[in-house]
């Protein structure tokens, strides 16, 4: 397939269903310029977020099942994305350090089932504040790195493993020295769980020192934020950098101090799926474009919800 | 920043807050708990033109108490007692709570600040 194709079949695929974000829509970053020796195709990824495997309560008596579904769904994409990455918030809490260990094991079983052929992980607070990220590092890795793919350059950065919400001085001299190669215009994508910026503080919908994150990242023109902890689709910018938040894939909650508690979103059985979902990030390889297209998880067929009736 | 400091900010949130502010005679003391997942009280009534301090202890383990309108970010060590000194200039409800991880139920851990003329 050639590349005027492969173009054409993201036209395509992002044509059905679903919100599309068009290039410097909502903070979409544009006209990012690859570095030089990359390879020049057109690739797309998927972000899956908080989907807190382990909880149970009445914003989702489903919960058991909404992860499978989750995975059943990218799988039947059209194309299979380069890599899924889960910001944060995998499991839910558990004061109980084997249940905890539990938790992971079985999330990683189930995200096993992902055609892609590779997924990235980082840490939410459910997942790392009560230990530090001990749990995750032995199940999953480091909780902060980065890597290239096509061209672009990710890093992951963890604004959960301190209880207090804290990237640390330590992970922003990392980051320095991370990005400090790369030209004024290199294409960056980040990934995190938390804000940055101060979305709403009085929910806790922050990072502490977010704003020496940020104030570093401005030194490069091209740097998108995906991130999630909010559990719905949001868009920001702060300065040239453009910052969106996804769905969960657990409950939804309200829009930012919308009211005055952040209470999830009372379930509803007639739309048991409503505001649960998963995002598509494709990336035009010529302007090096990123293409945003929200996906739901309502009206994914009710066969498939039967089918993944889980045991655990 | 967490320990001694002036926030002068908080007067144009209605409130100035202290923290960690020596405690005189003739000042009123509010006692206020914290403990998975709650803070008791959960509202904290004041007057305008009463200055208060509360005092902030813990029950089980380290919490946090923001209470963002006022820029007061302070932890609830096991043991200590955090202070923070509040002179109320103008009636509102500021929501404050624990910005510390401490479990399920963490996001509820809230509580306001309700003054009333």
């Amino acid at each position: 397939m050639n590349e005027s194709s492969t173009r054409r079949d993201f036209v395509k695929l992002l044509g059905f269903g679903g919100v599309v974000f068009a290039s410097g829509l909502a903070g979409a970053c544009s006209n990012m310029v690859r570095r030089p020796g990359s390879q020049d195709d057109d690739f797309f990824f998927v972000q899956l977020s908080d989907t807190h495997w382990g909880f149970k309560g009445p914003p989702n008596p489903e919960a058991a099942n909404t992860l499978r579904q989750a995975v059943q769904a990218v799988n039947a994409l059209p194309r299979q994305p380069d890599f899924v990455v889960f910001t944060g918030d995998l499991t839910h809490t558990t004061d109980d350090v084997a249940e905890r260990h539990k938790r992971m094991r079985e999330f990683k079983a189930i995200v096993a089932d992902l055609k892609a052929p590779a997924q990235r992980y980082m840490p939410g607070e459910h997942d790392a504040s009560l230990d530090e990220g001990k749990a995750f590092q032995e199940n999953f890795g480091a909780t902060h790195y980065s890597f290239e793919h096509k061209g672009i350059h990710f890093a992951v950065l963890d604004n959960v493993s301190d209880p207090q919400a804290a990237i640390g001085d330590a992970q922003i001299d990392w980051l320095l020295a991370d990005l400090k190669p790369l030209s004024a215009e290199a294409p960056i994508v980040v990934f995190t769980h938390r804000p940055l910026f101060d979305l709403a503080p009085q929910w806790d919908w922050t990072t502490k020192d977010g704003s020496k994150a940020i104030d570093l990242l401005q030194h490069w023109k091209n740097v998108t934020v995906f991130y999630g902890h909010i559990h719905q689709e949001h868009h920001f910018r702060t300065g040239a950098i453009a910052h969106h938040a996804a769905q969960s894939l657990i409950f939804p909650l309200p829009a930012p101090l919308s009211q005055p508690k952040r209470a999830p979103v009372p379930w509803d059985p007639a739309h048991p799926r409503r505001g649960l979902g998963f995002r598509e990030i494709s990336v035009d390889g010529t302007r090096l474009v990123l293409t945003l297209k929200e996906d739901s998880l309502e009206g994914k067929g009710a066969a498939q919800a039967a089918a993944v009736g889980g045991s655990y | 920043m967490r320990g001694l400091q002036w926030i002068l900010g908080a007067s144009l949130a209605a409130l100035l807050a202290t923290t960690s502010p020596e405690v005189t005679a003739q000042d009123k003391v509010i006692q206020v708990t914290a403990e998975r997942f709650k803070f008791t009280p959960g509202v904290i009534e004041l007057k305008v033109g009463e200055p208060v301090v509360l005092e902030l202890t813990t029950l089980d383990r380290k919490h946090g108490f923001q209470v963002p309108d006022l820029k007061v970010d302070e932890n609830i060590e096991p043991g200590k007692v955090t202070r923070v000194r509040i002179v109320p200039s103008k009636a509102g409800t500021f929501e404050f709570h624990c910005d510390v991880f401490c479990g399920s139920g963490h996001e509820e851990m809230a509580g306001e600040i309700v003054v009333k003329a």
